[in-house]
């Protein structure tokens, strides 16, 4: 018998070497590819705005200058911090609140027929169509746009933890249980680890609500932020200054997927991939 | 005094579709450093036996005893080692073989000498610091083994351990298998639905038979150990092996 040894930090871990090979030839030429659509996108955007005759519509020029200039007079980096505060501090409070009230679920009967209802009811409704509600009550300030975040951060992440516990494999509970351990150490040392990649699917489509419901929030009233940096832009048809805006969401969105993405490969290194 | 005992044991199950009798009336006194194997078709109560001894399962009537005293639940006592290896995914092999000592409380520096005992006791000394997904199914068997052994049970319990490995696999692991347990000698209950393996590895073949799950038949295997091809190629070992293909294919 023979251990298939494979690199760590390779995706395809538990499949010969030949296999492993094939992969990587195959994405050094998705990379190629890559680099080939961007540049794609880019021309046919450049294309179809110079076509189009529009003034309305940038080049990517435009929006480069465009970029350069809210850099240089210091307003871009303003309203980026806000953004990504409101965001992290909405995502992280949301999260932070779901894994726990997940286990709870997953763990035991009574704060699942207690909570599962409420949560299953107020999934259905899009964090958006609280927003009027939550301005009368908590007025237009952080407080309220936070609230929303954290609230449509934690509805799409107490479920998936609640899944992860609810799928803990059972011989690995009496495996444990066999060695002699205890309801406690069960929780800690077994369902734990074992609903870690549930936990970092609920985060990721957490941290993808967070950041549609930000720019939603910040588009009724907000004194700094991208959103309202966009609204700005578009009472004066600065349509290149509303692209930065998007791009800058887009951009910072995908950064800090990539970075769960990052702590999800490390911490579940361990799952076998098929 | 038998280091197990069931008495007068019933395991019945209640499900939508009604009652079922998994073990009907069975009694069995295994002796201190015995290898029993149980064998017979699906259905036929021998899993539910094995739970039942481990404490993973409770008897509707009658009673078990390990060591004199009834069994109450799991316990460090009785190993198992179940036929999907149930290792833990994200410990390395030697901390899953730890995982046990850790409950225990035994010291780091103890801790990791006895998991690399037990390893090497298996062969997978070299093999210590890989995860599950980096063994194949014949070592993440052995990496259960040695994790059970770890904690010195008294009593293995073993369900199919060897039921999805191959057939070149399973014959060589049914080998180290009786080589380990010959170093350190405890008490195994195995169950298998494979006659050759059954007769193989036992002292003592019980036999059961289903719907309602009862032994019919208990066989000694009178051979010696070490046991190796020459036993398995015998005409004893044949003549046995007849014996308890009978008795498991005579109730289906």
């Amino acid at each position: 018998m023979t251990a298939r040894k494979a690199e760590p930090e390779a995706l395809t871990m538990a499949t010969p070497t030949a296999v492993a090979e094939d992969t990587e030839k195959g994405e050094r030429s998705l990379k190629g590819l890559y680099v080939i659509t961007f540049f794609l996108g880019i021309g046919i955007w450049t294309l179809s705005a110079v076509l189009s005759r529009n003034a309305l519509i940038p080049t990517p020029i435009d929006v480069v200058a465009s970029f350069a200039e809210l850099i240089a007079n210091g307003t871009l980096w303003g309203h980026t911090v806000t953004s990504l505060s409101r965001v992290t501090t909405g995502f992280l409070l949301g999260v932070a609140l779901a894994i726990p009230a997940g286990f709870l679920m997953g763990w035991y009967w009574l704060a699942r027929g207690l909570l599962e209802p409420w949560i299953q009811f107020f999934r259905t409704i899009p964090p958006l169509a609280l927003i009027p509600l939550v301005i009368v009550i908590l007025g237009i300030g952080e407080t309220a746009k936070i609230f929303v975040i954290f609230l449509a951060a934690f509805l799409s992440c107490v479920l998936a933890t609640f899944q992860g516990v609810r799928n803990v494999d059972i011989t690995l509970i009496n495996a444990a249980r066999v060695l002699g351990a205890k309801d406690f150490t069960i929780f800690t040392r077994v369902v734990i680890p074992a609903s870690t990649p549930f936990i970092f699917v609920g985060m990721r489509v957490a941290l993808g609500a967070s950041w549609a419901t930000l720019v939603a929030s910040e588009l009724i009233a907000a004194p700094t932020g991208l959103g309202r940096m966009m609204q700005q832009a578009a009472q004066f048809l600065q349509t290149d200054r509303i692209v930065v805006g998007i791009i800058m969401i887009g951009a910072l969105g995908f950064i800090m997927d990539r970075l769960l993405l990052l702590a999800e490969r490390r911490l579940t290194r361990w799952q076998e991939t098929r | 005094m038998p280091l197990i005992s069931i008495k007068n044991v019933t395991k019945i199950y209640n499900t939508e579709r009604g009652r079922t009798v998994s073990l009907d009336n069975v009694s069995l006194d295994v002796e201190q450093g015995e290898f029993i194997t149980l064998v017979g078709p699906s259905g036929c109560g021998k899993s539910t036996m094995l739970n039942l001894v481990g404490g993973l399962l409770m008897p509707t009537s009658g009673q078990v005893l390990v060591n004199d005293e009834p069994v109450k639940g799991p316990g460090p006592d009785r190993g198992v080692i179940f036929q999907q290896y149930a290792l833990f995914p994200w410990l390395t092999a030697q901390e899953n073989v730890e995982f046990g000592l850790r409950l225990q409380k035994v010291p780091k520096k103890e801790r990791a000498e006895r998991a690399m005992h037990y390893l090497s006791l298996v062969g997978l000394q070299d093999f210590a610091n890989a995860l599950p997904k980096e063994l194949s199914g014949g070592m993440k068997q052995r990496a259960a083994i040695a994790r059970a052994y770890a904690v010195h049970p008294s009593v293995l319990l073993m369900d199919e351990p060897f039921g999805a490995l191959d057939a070149l696999t399973r014959v060589q692991m049914q080998d180290d298998l009786l080589e380990t347990w010959e170093k350190e000698k405890r008490t195994v209950v195995f169950i298998t639905h494979d006659v050759d393996e059954a007769v193989y590895l036992a002292s003592r073949v019980v036999v059961m038979s289903p719907r309602p799950g009862r032994i019919s038949e208990i066989i000694d295997v009178p051979l010696a150990y070490p046991r190796g091809e020459e036993i398995r190629l015998s005409p004893e070992f044949a003549e046995i092996r007849a014996r308890v293909w009978r008795g498991v294919h005579h109730h289906e």
